[in-house]
């Protein structure tokens, strides 16, 4: 069952547009944002709601890269992997991260600390490398500064 | 001589962003206060038709002429919609989030004018989920806008009406493909649509629609307040105004300015980016984001506008440059950019869907010393199937232009990794 909360959040971006159909984003946004990702009931629930069916809350859910359709760690590293910090050498980095994190591209760790994405292009190709943590963007990163940074993230 | 930088003039690298009041003070709303009381709609086209003022999306389109396609009459359908393009996705570009996070009122205030211009009720930022600190310092924004009588009903006492709603996205690059934008606004899948009809015609749920890039609505405040003519005198060349550069890769400060329209590429990079990093040669740039034609050394006097880089056999795109040094191997770059298109193609038409990974797939065999001579042709092949005319949106063409240069002036290094069997930057 969708909480009340979520409910009330959703009630309220269905006010804004002609139909409810049109929420579905905002309505995966908002259970996400409450449930860390979104399972197999998150859509169904969601669907009932808006009053569609669940493959097409699903359709939806999976095309997104930033709608998790699998569970994540309590922090979510999303390393970028375009061209400007490729140039700048985030592969580098990437290999640092596995010797620390011990997980790879797509892995979550076993104590549920951090799941480890690459991620598009993060705007701000002037400081690459980059990379954001939860909603703390890192720019400009060197290999040496990643202990300090991960230790912020119990 | 100090040139005008009207987009950037009050943005401080190390302030946070002017509130409202500040804005005001440094001269923000008034040319809002100036076309509530004094303009009317077409004039307000008119102007900034007369500015000369390009789309700064990346296609370059007539912003006075796009606008002039909505319907203005009393049996237009309603509401219309005005719709700021903040999506910035494409590799190498970093120029919206400086006024974003730098400016938002002048957004805001830029919205509001092209809003009354095709007479939009509603107005959305489209932004990019990945900005949160702008998501924040807009969402602020809109509210000092209504609390001030900016936006809401009767604004101004001009009778005119509008509402602005922040929209954040969930991390697709074709969310930025302004009618897949509208798909993504209607809690669909960011996928292209056919046009005819044309968003001005049918856009968002079905109404008439304007999606403008952020640096171009930014500057729609500054036209009003300076005129036309003063817009095009900024520029050294026929596209009207300033242009929000910027240069990444192994340069020895990279970063983005504002500079009259058609500086040169030279300039841009010895000057304002300070030349190469030590023990790095020029070897090749992407003038306008990740999705255009490689220019190499060969071309570094020419103009960064439209038509010059066109002509050159490129596209200024978003204009904000990345770098290919002598130390990075170009197939490894190539290979970086077709993995982000084929990754961010949306499935739509087979051509894309299936060519993009397999492109991805040899120059990766090619980067691993198991390319074959007969590779080398395939790429050539796909840069054709995969070109203009053959897709269905712009995607796929785009992911092609880095592509067909590189095999234009890089041939040698992708013919070394055949002979090789290695990548000989390894
Ligand atoms: C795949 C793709 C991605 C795009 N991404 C963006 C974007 O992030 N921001 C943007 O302003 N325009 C983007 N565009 C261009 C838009 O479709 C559209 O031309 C632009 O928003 C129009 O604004 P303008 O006339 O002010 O330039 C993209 C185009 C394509 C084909
Ligand atoms: S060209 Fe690619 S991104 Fe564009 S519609 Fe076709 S499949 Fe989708
Ligand atoms: S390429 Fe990494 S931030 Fe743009």
């Amino acid at each position: 069952m969708l909480s009340t909360t979520e409910k009330e959040a959703i009630d309220h971006e269905i006010g804004l547009v002609p139909h409810k159909r049109a929420t579905v984003i905002e309505a995966l946004k908002i259970v996400q944002q409450h449930r860390g990702w979104i399972s197999d009931d998150s859509v169904e629930e969601i669907a009932d709601y808006l009053g569609i069916s669940p493959a097409e809350v699903d359709s939806v859910a999976t095309f997104y890269n930033l709608i998790f359709r699998k569970p994540v760690g309590r922090h979510v590293i999303l390393l970028c992997d375009s061209i400007s910090c490729y140039v700048m050498g985030y592969k580098g980095l990437y290999a640092a991260l596995q010797h620390k994190l011990h997980i790879s591209f797509g892995q979550t760790c076993p104590d549920n600390r951090f799941t480890l994405l690459p991620n598009a292009c993060l705007g701000c190709c002037d400081h690459a490398p980059a990379m954001m943590i939860d909603k703390d963007l890192y720019r400009d990163i060197t290999i040496e500064q990643l202990d300090d940074i991960l230790k912020k993230y119990a | 001589m100090m040139t005008e930088r009207p987009l950037t003039r009050n943005i401080y690298p190390d302030r946070p962003p002017m509130n409202l009041k500040e804005y005001e003070q440094t001269g923000g709303y008034a040319a809002l206060r100036k076309v509530c009381s004094s303009m009317d709609p077409a004039a307000l086209q008119k102007l900034v038709q007369d500015s000369n003022l390009k789309g700064r999306g990346g296609a370059g389109f007539s912003t006075g002429m796009k606008w002039s396609l909505i319907p203005m009459d009393d049996k237009a359908a309603r509401p219309k919609y005005l719709i700021a393009n903040a999506d910035e996705m494409e590799p190498g570009t970093f120029k919206d989030r400086l006024l974003l996070e730098g400016n938002p009122h002048q957004l805001i205030e830029g919205m509001i004018l092209a809003a009354y211009a095709i007479q939009a009720d509603i107005a959305y930022v489209f932004l990019r989920w990945a900005y949160h600190e702008a998501a924040a310092l807009i969402r602020k924004s809109i509210q000092e806008a209504y609390d001030a009588g900016y936006l809401g009903t009767d604004i101004l006492g001009s009778g005119f009406h509008l509402e602005m709603y922040l929209h954040t996205g969930v991390g697709r690059y074709m969310c930025g493909e302004e009618t897949a934008l509208l798909n993504a606004l209607e809690g669909k899948r960011a996928t292209p649509r056919a046009k005819p009809p044309f968003p001005q015609i049918s856009g968002l749920f079905g109404k008439p629609t304007i999606v403008n890039n952020v640096e171009t609505l930014c500057c729609v405040p500054h036209i009003v307040n300076n005129g036309a003519a003063w817009f095009k005198g900024l520029s050294y060349s026929e596209d009207g105004g300033t242009k929000v550069y910027g240069v990444s890769g192994k340069v020895k400060r990279p970063g983005a300015w504002e500079l009259p329209m058609g500086v040169t590429m030279r300039e841009l990079i010895e000057e304002h980016a300070g030349g190469m990093k030590s023990g790095y040669e020029l070897k090749g740039v992407l003038p306008g984001g990740a999705s255009t034609d490689f220019l190499t050394t060969q071309h570094l006097d020419i103009k960064m506008d439209y038509k010059s880089v066109a002509a050159a056999g490129s596209r200024l795109g978003t204009g904000t440059m990345i770098v290919l040094d002598s130390g990075t191997c170009p197939v490894g770059f190539v290979h970086n950019l077709q993995h982000f298109f084929a990754q961010e193609s949306c499935g739509w038409c087979t051509p894309c869907r299936e060519g993009l990974p397999w492109v991805e797939k040899i120059l990766l065999a090619l980067e691993k010393g198991d390319g074959k001579p007969e590779d080398i042709e395939l790429l050539q092949m796909h840069t054709q199937f995969l070109g203009p005319g053959n897709t269905f949106c712009a995607l796929a063409p785009g992911a092609m232009e880095p592509l067909q240069s590189a095999l234009k002036y890089f041939m040698e290094d992708f013919e070394k990794h055949v002979e090789h069997k290695k990548c000989p930057y390894d």
